[in-house]
């Protein structure tokens, strides 16, 4: 176990865990935190897992947690950890089962007074056309010929069939397609698991969401994303369904055996791992890829799919109904980029679990309009709480590779919020305050209920306080839905 | 003086031998399973597998899947067969509540029968390796699985 006294403080939002707390640190960690939210995670394995990260081959800088931290498997859920290409490692593990799980934010001109009325109509028909819960199968069927363009094309692939307009593909990390994708190096099962699932929501924590924006902290920026105050936007959280998982559980089997070959030794087998220039890390990287392109098509088809919702619900009581797209990014994901270690200008894959891509200003990825801004970060609370959108900081490229928080992060076990909340009761508060709920099981309703999380503005300020994301805009809910 | 044990106390013992239950964990699921042998460890760890992700099987027709698997080690055997369990019920629908496992060395060979999917509460998207390590405890082999959610 790690505890305070092992944490070397830097300022009121960074500390360290020194290269000297286990001789098997290859760097130190770096955490961005309050003294508070630092104790919310004292009893779970959260730091354990970041040091236990902080032991793979070819790490970089140091490892970075994000304030939303919190216990996971391997890696902790809001870690940051950089090798260097090509000789460095990629660890399936590090970036998740749920590969490109993200976030995208669609903004309107609608506001939120002239629509109250309609809103129960609108979540009901949102949760009818955005197919969502356990195993469920979308409106598109896709052949095998047209996964493996969906492997290779991602947003293209829905640009192509109409799902996707040119600026929704452009306000997508990446441009919504992720190059050297390789649907040879998915397998079979991951395929058929694939095949139905594009444009489902699935279970768990995803969901979406429809929001007020309540408050602009950034009126340029805001202006820029197309939100203002009293505007509905909505957001949509999911990732690469089966399709993913399937494509994670054939590597991290497959890489039990690569770290033999390969004499890499690990703190725990979940961090399995190859040499990126192994014919093993090139292999997963190229299936990663194609899972990565898929999440991509998926928030987009859910996207074409919840602007359909819309108009069903509101066209004639409104005057524009339309939903724009403000931004897409990925928090589960291994990318190659180029970052400043040391002084040097170096070639790294960065692993994000739980963690998002923060990009300042100037960086040339991003889409003409935000490049003088900053790209976009978007950070759901948990259900029935705020949520934030953010910039990307000069100050993130400098310490955190990049990357921001994702979240307002657990503190509270699925099994201590069953027994402590009860679903229906749950879905009662909910409506009272004004957020109308369309949940496919009220346990799983209860295991998101916001008491289980930690408080999302305190996330943001610590993120906020600590250089590494700046604030455009806070959100509040008024309608969600969850599998 | 002879005394009958109720078909309760049998149950009971039934689980003071085998069994599993839920760990708390931040963010998916924690399962601790135990058992007299590894193939009650397998058959148990399905079990609370299917009772956490709320599994409900249609009364018929009942159906038959035989299974032949072998890995590394018993750890990743485990991983395996519960993979294995995880890919008949998201694409067949198919999961089962009667169990005849063989293990011998890291080889595993089973028949299972099941049925279809009635209902089903939560998705399991996936076993993990995380601190995965069978033991010998006092009631037997002892494992504690962290299932992705």
């Amino acid at each position: 176990m790690v505890n305070l006294t092992a944490l070397k403080r830097i300022n009121d939002y960074e500390w360290e865990i020194p290269r000297s707390f286990r001789s098997d640190m290859r760097v130190p960690v770096r955490i961005f935190a309050t003294q508070r939210l630092l104790e919310a995670v004292m009893d779970d394995r959260s730091l354990e897992q970041a040091v236990n990260s902080a032991t793979l081959p070819g790490l970089v800088g140091h490892v970075v947690v994000m304030p939303d931290m919190h216990q996971g498997y391997g890696f902790p859920i809001g870690g940051v950890a950089a090798t260097r290409y090509p000789e460095g490692v990629i660890s399936p593990g590090g970036i998740g089962y749920d590969i490109n799980c993200g976030v995208r934010l669609l903004g309107s001109q609608i506001q939120y007074e002239a629509v109250g009325d309609y809103l129960d109509d609108l979540a009901s028909t949102l949760n009818h056309n955005c197919p969502s819960g356990v195993g469920t199968s979308g409106h598109v069927h896709l052949t095998d010929t047209e996964l493996d363009e969906v492997c290779r094309e991602g947003s293209r692939w829905a640009q192509k069939k109409g799902y996707a307009s040119e600026m929704d593909v452009r306000r997508t990390e990446e441009s919504g397609h992720l190059e050297g994708a390789d649907p040879i190096k998915v397998s079979k099962r991951a395929k058929e698991r694939g095949r139905g699932q594009i444009g489902t929501l699935g279970a768990g924590n995803h969901f979406i969401e429809v929001d007020f924006v309540e408050q602009v902290f950034d009126l340029r920026a805001a202006q820029t994303m197309g939100l203002a105050e009293g505007c509905l936007a909505v957001q949509i959280h999911c990732g690469s369904r089966g399709f993913g998982h399937q494509i994670c559980t054939d590597y991290v089997n497959e890489f039990q055996q690569a770290v033999h070959r390969y004499g890499i030794q690990l703190a725990d087998r979940e961090l399995v791992c190859a040499p990126l220039n192994s014919p093993e890390g090139q292999d997963y990287l190229a299936a990663m890829r194609c899972a990565a392109n898929y999440a991509f098509a998926n928030r987009q088809v859910l996207a074409y799919f919840a602007r359909k919702a819309f108009e069903e619900a509101l066209a004639g009581k409104v005057k524009n109904w339309h939903l724009h797209q403000v931004y897409d990014i990925a928090h589960n994901m291994g990318k190659i980029e180029t970052h400043i270690v040391d002084g040097e200008r170096i070639k790294v894959c960065v692993h994000r679990k739980g963690a998002t891509r923060a990009f300042g200003p100037g960086f040339e990825g991003l889409p003409e309009e935000y490049r003088s801004i900053g790209q976009p970060v978007l950070v759901p609370g948990s259900m029935g709480t705020a949520s934030w959108v953010l910039l990307g900081t000069q100050g993130s490229m400098e310490r955190s590779f990049g990357s921001t928080c994702h979240g307002a992060g657990r503190v509270m076990s699925r099994s201590q919020a069953k027994k402590k909340i009860w679903g229906e009761d749950l879905r009662k508060k909910l409506e009272a305050e004004g957020i109308h709920v369309r949940a496919g099981s009220m346990a799983g309703l209860a295991e998101e209920a916001p008491q289980a999380y930690k408080d999302v503005d305190d996330v943001v300020m610590t993120v906020v306080g600590a250089g590494i994301a700046s604030k455009v805009a806070r959100l509040v809910p008024v309608a969600v839905i969850k599998g | 003086m002879t005394t009958w044990l109720s078909s309760w106390d049998i149950i009971k013992i039934m689980q003071t031998l085998a069994g599993f239950r839920e760990k708390a964990h931040t963010a998916d699921w924690e399962l601790e399973v135990w058992a007299p042998n590894l193939a009650a460890l397998f058959e148990q760890a399905a079990r609370g597998m299917y009772a956490q992700a709320g599994v409900r099987l249609q009364p018929a027709p009942r159906q038959t899947r035989r299974l032949e698997l072998s890995a590394i080690d018993a750890e990743s055997l485990l991983v395996r067969f519960l993979e294995e369990l995880l890919y008949l019920q998201s694409i067949k629908g198919l999961a089962f509540d009667v169990f005849d496992l063989q293990i011998t060395e890291y080889a595993l060979r089973a028949e299972l029968v099941g049925a279809l999917i009635s209902s089903l509460d939560k998705e399991i998207k996936a076993v993990t390796y995380h601190k995965l390590k069978i033991r010998q405890g006092r009631r037997g082999l002892v494992v504690k699985i962290v299932f992705d959610v």
